[in-house]
């Protein structure tokens, strides 16, 4: 299993839910939301649209808008304020990656003449 | 029209002491939320089948959490609460809602806004990696879901809710590395005589200090946030200068951060409400008297969704707002009540504005932002990119940087980058941030599904 | 403590049409004061679809909207930038059999004047573009239409101009015009005087006022158009679509946001507010959705809607005054003024300093409201 990021300190005496992650069978418990879910069993919810590499949420309270997942079926869950429901299918990695070299180019920025950041962005 | 229900907007500490208040009268509130229980943020409800005690969740503001819990579910039988409610539009006289997959169009005469607050932060070089989250962030994992954000952790900020929140991970056994303050500590002691004010909120403060160091968490203060290093395409370490300047790396596997908080704006600038720059907060704010009332007739608002003030604020505030909207409709409202709320607004006032002295948001660290350093999360746009393209077509305000460089575009419409955009903007043209003006909302406040079943009532 | 601006020319109005006028007579060596009452291109010009389109105009637009293609395609040599213009193909569909006739028609009518467009059937669209609902039923396609990002042009305009000598004044709203028996004399709000010897009158939704100051009265209401934008969704859709009868449309921009709009937004001329309707952005939703299923799972980010000036035949106001000397007209684009922007200045200007244009514009002479009284 991947290395999850958040770690259970308390709470764990809750029903077992089982959840599938990119094809992987998962497991969480009642309660969890599905960000919880996602991040007890990783270290991912999406990719980001524009280069800069995978996203694990931010403000976890539904201001920050980055923890938009998607089930496999195509329908967007907001991972922070929606909880985890027995048998959801989720894929974080896209199958298109926005940045991958012949997509379409980047906005105005680019236009306007400005160095293209790299594709890697941050520091890895 | 004067027996149409009044609404609001919010069921944190201010929704909630408003709506009780609204109650007591007889007035049948309908209260939209948008979480699935009350409480809002600082008194966020467990999920079902959770068991931790008052105690474990809200430390020393546990009997405040109660008493404010069990007033709200004391009223459900004379309000109309709607939770999982999402308003996403509003305009004079009528807001739209979301709940369900649904849209409803609700008709209001009267409403108070009590939407709250999120954190605020600056972009440094590597933040959009996973494992870093805001201070808010980090407090909801651990006291909403009984997790912390990851093993080895680093709190790195201003403000009290860094220490707040490192001290309940400690005490939690969550694994705090350090707790890194932006602000110099000589800036804190100048700041004392007007913190005492505060009274036990101070004190509070001071102990989650000596509370840290009692456990060997290293906390420094005057530290400058330089990098997060990622490693499997997560954060593994965090760079940072001492107050010395002196770089340090602190390997980590998880960070938190903030800067204190911003207020949610965009709901009163839909219902039109004048802003105006606050200098305290570095933030542009619905306008607002004591009492809760707006410019705009039939709009109050309470609670930290018109300035920062903090909970026990926010509960006085909506109660005052409550009443204002009773006096409004020519209630009878007793008068020693009104001037002891606003008195203890006033005093809260006063401690709130020393705190802010305390904790300087510390702009020079948007001003200075590494250009390569991502600004706006949504859309990746850099701060280099944002700065050229505002130069390049003259942007002279914030609406138009973020016309021509995306930055402010995505899905969170600018609460999180707005703040620092707006420092790096003024910086740019080499002007003062209020002359930048502020990110105007723009309905859905928030994303809505474009298969969204509408209905009217 | 006023000042005093002279020039040859005042233009009242910074949308795309004045700051490519204003760009076009600096060419051409002329003096130019343009004054805009807020930024350039925040209103009509900056809030519209972005589509950049000859197909679907009235056959007396389509010598002007000719001559601005041909600007398009050349916008970065003109004003720095391409403003992200892409020539990715205008597809007007047919949902019924009337309409299919409809575009057959059009398709004819157009060829002499040197548009081709090329009419598909279902399978057509099935083929090309497969994410298309069932009640596509075919369309016309104008491949060397497009869009482009209508936040940009007007700005990118104005900075090319006062590269090249133009004085642009923004946050100067005008307060009075008048005419001296030689010049034009104009003051702002914040006590610029300026005189001119000529007048552009390309204020947007607000250009009747300026003809009415000089005896030109013209029905001149407004519509906002209401649009929505959708999050980043992996790009798939290439062309610009509408439908016939013109409901709504739908176009997808390199970084994956759809943008689409139908029906109207309110607009409050006088408090120059305008604002998007929720009932009419969920509606327009679910016809995008109808028309592009793969949508479904989509979300709005934002809506918005905007002040734009029509007149009751869809035809704008371009021409000499009929009553003064040295004032010209252009105004009154009915929506669907963002692709003309730019020829409009090559035109305004050729009427100023030559008396004539070889662009065909009489059609949209202001005499043709003389005898409408308000």
């Amino acid at each position: 299993m991947e290395s999850p990021q958040f770690r259970r300190l308390a709470e764990s005496d809750r029903p077992r839910i089982r959840l599938v992650i990119d094809g992987r069978s998962c497991e969480a418990l009642a309660g969890d939301t599905l960000l919880t879910a996602l991040l007890t069993n990783g270290r991912r919810l999406r990719s980001s649209e524009f280069g800069d590499g995978p996203r694990a949420g931010f403000c976890l309270m539904g201001a920050c808008q980055d923890c938009w997942v998607a089930l496999d079926d195509g329908t967007r869950l907001r991972a922070c304020t929606s909880f985890v429901a027995e048998g959801m299918r989720i894929v974080t990695r896209s199958d298109v990656d926005m940045s991958a070299p012949g997509r379409p180019e980047r906005g105005t920025a680019a236009r306007l003449g400005g160095k293209a950041r790299s594709a890697k962005g941050a520091l890895k | 029209m004067n027996d149409r229900a009044p609404v609001v907007i919010g069921a944190g500490p201010a929704g909630c002491r408003a709506a009780a208040t609204l109650a007591a009268a007889g007035l049948a509130p309908i209260v939209l939320d948008e979480a699935p229980a009350s409480g809002g943020q600082i008194y966020r409800r467990a999920p079902a089948g959770f068991t931790r005690h008052y105690r474990a969740l809200y430390g020393f503001d546990a009997a405040r959490a109660r008493r404010l819990h069990t007033a709200f579910d004391g009223i459900q039988g004379s309000i109309d609460y709607r939770p999982d409610t999402l308003v996403w539009d509003l305009r004079r006289g009528a807001l739209h809602c979301l709940s369900g997959g649904r849209s409803r169009e609700v008709a209001y005469r009267d409403v108070i806004l009590a939407p709250g607050a999120r954190d605020r932060i600056i972009p440094f070089p590597g933040w959009t990696l996973p494992g870093i989250y805001t201070l808010g962030g980090a407090q909801i994992a651990l006291k909403y879901q009984g997790c912390a954000i990851g093993s080895r952790i680093v709190f790195m900020g201003t403000g009290p809710l860094l220490y707040l929140v490192a001290y309940q991970y400690a005490k939690a056994g969550g694994g705090v590395a350090a707790v890194l303050d932006t602000t110099p500590f000589a800036a804190k002691r100048r700041a004392v005589p007007g913190l005492l004010s505060g009274g036990s909120t101070f004190a509070k403060g001071l102990w989650y200090v000596a509370a840290l160091r009692a456990r060997g968490i290293p906390v420094a203060n005057g530290i400058r946030p330089v990098a997060a290093e990622g490693k499997d395409a997560a954060v593994a370490a965090f760079l940072y200068r001492d107050a010395a300047g002196t770089q340090r790396r602190l390997a980590c596997d998880a960070l938190a951060f903030g800067f204190g908080l911003s207020s949610e704006t965009q709901l009163a600038d839909l219902a039109e409400v004048p802003f105006a720059f606050d200098a305290v907060q570095q933030q542009f704010l619905p306008e607002r008297d004591l009492a809760g009332r707006t410019p705009v007739r039939g709009v109050y608002l309470a609670g930290d969704g018109g300035g920062i003030a903090g909970a026990d604020a926010a509960e006085l505030a909506g109660e005052r707002a409550a009443l204002a909207l009773l006096e409004d409709r020519g209630h009878e409202v007793g008068k020693p009540r009104l001037a002891a709320l606003e008195r203890a607004l006033r005093q809260r006032a006063g401690f709130r504005a020393a705190l802010e002295a305390a904790f300087p948001f510390p702009a020079e660290l948007a001003a200075g932002m590494p250009d390569e350093t991502i600004l706006c999360r949504c859309e990746g746009v850099t701060a280099g990119e944002f700065r050229r393209a505002a130069r390049a077509l003259d942007a002279d305000e914030i609406n138009r940087a973020k016309a021509f460089s995306r930055c402010g575009m995505g899905r969170c419409q600018g609460r999180v980058c707005g703040p620092a955009a707006a420092v790096v903007l003024a910086a740019a043209l080499d002007l003062p941030p209020e002359r930048m003006g502020r990110l105007r909302g723009q309905p859905p406040i928030k994303p809505i599904p474009m298969a969204v079943a509408g209905t009217h009532e | 403590m006023s000042e005093h601006v002279a020039a040859d020319v005042a233009i009242v109005g910074g949308g795309t049409a004045g700051c490519s006028t204003a760009l076009h007579l600096r060419w051409r060596g002329a003096t130019v004061v343009l004054l805009e009452r807020g930024q350039c291109g925040g209103q009509a010009s900056g809030v519209n679809y972005g589509g950049v389109r000859q197909q679907g105009r009235d056959l007396a637009e389509l010598p002007l909207a000719r001559r601005s293609r041909e600007m398009w395609g050349r916008l970065a040599a003109i004003v720095g930038s391409d403003c992200e213009f892409v020539a990715s193909g205008h597809v007007k569909l047919a949902r019924c059999a009337a309409d299919m006739a409809e575009l057959e028609a059009y398709r004819e009518a157009v060829r002499p004047y040197g548009l081709e467009l090329e009419l598909l059937g279902r399978n057509d669209l099935r083929t090309r573009y497969p994410y298309l609902g069932e009640a596509a039923l075919g369309g016309s396609l104008c491949a060397e239409d497009g869009a482009a990002n209508p936040r940009l042009v007007a700005p990118g305009f104005a900075r090319a101009a006062r590269a090249a000598g133009a004085d642009i004044r923004e946050h100067a709203p005008v307060t009075t015009i008048e005419h001296d028996g030689t010049r034009f004399r104009l003051r702002t709000a914040g006590g610029v005087e300026v005189s001119a010897a000529t007048l552009v009158n390309v204020a947007g939704a607000w250009g009747h006022e300026i003809a009415a100051r000089f005896g030109e009265n013209v029905p001149e209401d407004v519509t906002a158009p209401n649009m929505c934008v959708s999050e980043p969704v992996p790009y798939f859709m290439v062309p610009n679509f509408g439908v016939c009868g013109g409901g709504f449309y739908v176009r997808q921009i390199a970084r994956g946001n759809v943008i689409f709009g139908g029906g109207r937004g309110i607009a409050e001329r006088e408090r120059r507010r305008a604002y998007p309707v929720a009932a009419t952005s969920l509606d327009a939703s679910r016809q995008t959705i109808a028309l592009v299923p793969r949508l479904r799972h989509a979300q709005i980010i934002r809506t918005w809607t905007g002040i734009e000036g029509v007149m009751p035949d869809d035809l704008p106001v371009i021409g000499p005054s009929r009553t003064t000397p040295g004032l010209v007209h252009a105004f009154g684009f009915s929506g669907h003024g963002f692709q003309l922007g730019p020829a409009m200045g090559a035109v305004l200007s050729e009427l100023i300093l030559d008396g004539a244009t070889p662009t065909p514009i009489a059609a949209f002479d202001i005499g043709r409201f003389a005898s409408w009284k308000r």
